[in-house]
């Protein structure tokens, strides 16, 4: 279980999970970004980002996970998120988020759809 | 930062500062959940609240550096109208800053979202802004 304003990284064989915990503006983010960042470099290009920890995303925030995708777009990579509250899935439609990511409801079915 | 509270409403004033929206937004939940909205719609108002103040630190350029929030609360809706006293903008200006960032897809540009997440969120919206400053005001009732 992450803490408040935290980033946990499980790295697996074939993919690797980032979960989020407090508030996603840009600092919270920038950790984010490095982490993915880091994982992209040693060669994983399936990511789960989990904020079932995060209560609230601002669009800062939205915008480094943006970059994260395009970052994953380079290298032919998958990015799925899990554990959003309805407001935020909503958001992320709206920015068109789910047309270049995967929105699943549980870590579990982030992972099974790669 | 003061607060004040006069019976249906309640006005706050916070700092540019970092995560101040934060105050704003946790003074909004408070009063969406003691006015019985759930909590998809306490989560909404609160993504509101926080995209309208980061707005006003990015753009507004005001010299005193304050957001004023103004939270009207009556039996099925809650009012937020959130102030600089800014330089204002046009909507030319608001479609300058959203078209002159870079992205790869174009549809999923990476920044000026604020207003429009707002809009979407909210069941009334709106903006007056002039050379004194900016008031986006939006809201959000019970049964939306």
């Amino acid at each position: 279980m992450a803490n408040k304003f935290d980033i946990q990284v499980r790295a697996e064989h074939e993919y690797a999970v980032l979960e989020t915990a407090g508030y996603l503006n840009d600092a919270l983010g920038e950790d984010l970004s490095k982490k993915a960042q880091e994982l992209i470099e040693k060669g994983y290009t399936q990511l789960v980002i989990n904020l079932e920890q995060t209560a609230l995303i601002n669009s800062i925030g939205i915008s480094i996970l943006i970059e994260i995708i395009e970052a994953l777009d380079e290298r032919d990579g998958t990015l799925n998120f899990c554990g959003l509250s309805a407001t935020q899935e909503r958001t992320f439609r709206m920015m068109a988020i789910a047309k270049y990511a995967g929105i699943f409801p549980d870590e579990k079915a982030a992972i099974a759809n790669f | 930062m003061t607060n004040t509270v006069l019976k249906d409403q309640v006005c706050l004033t916070i700092p540019m500062d970092r995560d101040m929206e934060l105050v704003a937004a946790k003074t909004g939940s408070v009063l969406a959940e003691l006015n019985h909205f759930n909590e998809d719609q306490t989560e909404e108002i609160q993504l509101a609240i926080i995209e309208t103040c980061i707005n006003a630190f990015e753009h507004s350029q005001s010299e005193d550096r304050q957001v004023f929030i103004k939270y009207i609360v009556k039996a099925d809706e809650l009012e937020c109208k959130i102030t600089d006293h800014g330089v204002g903008f046009t909507a030319e200006d608001h479609h300058n800053r959203i078209t002159n960032r870079q992205q790869i897809h174009t549809e999923m540009r990476k920044r000026g979202w604020g207003l429009e997440i707002t809009m979407n969120l909210m069941d009334e919206f709106n903006i007056e802004s002039g050379e004194n400053g900016t008031t986006v005001s939006f809201i959000k009732r019970t049964a939306s």
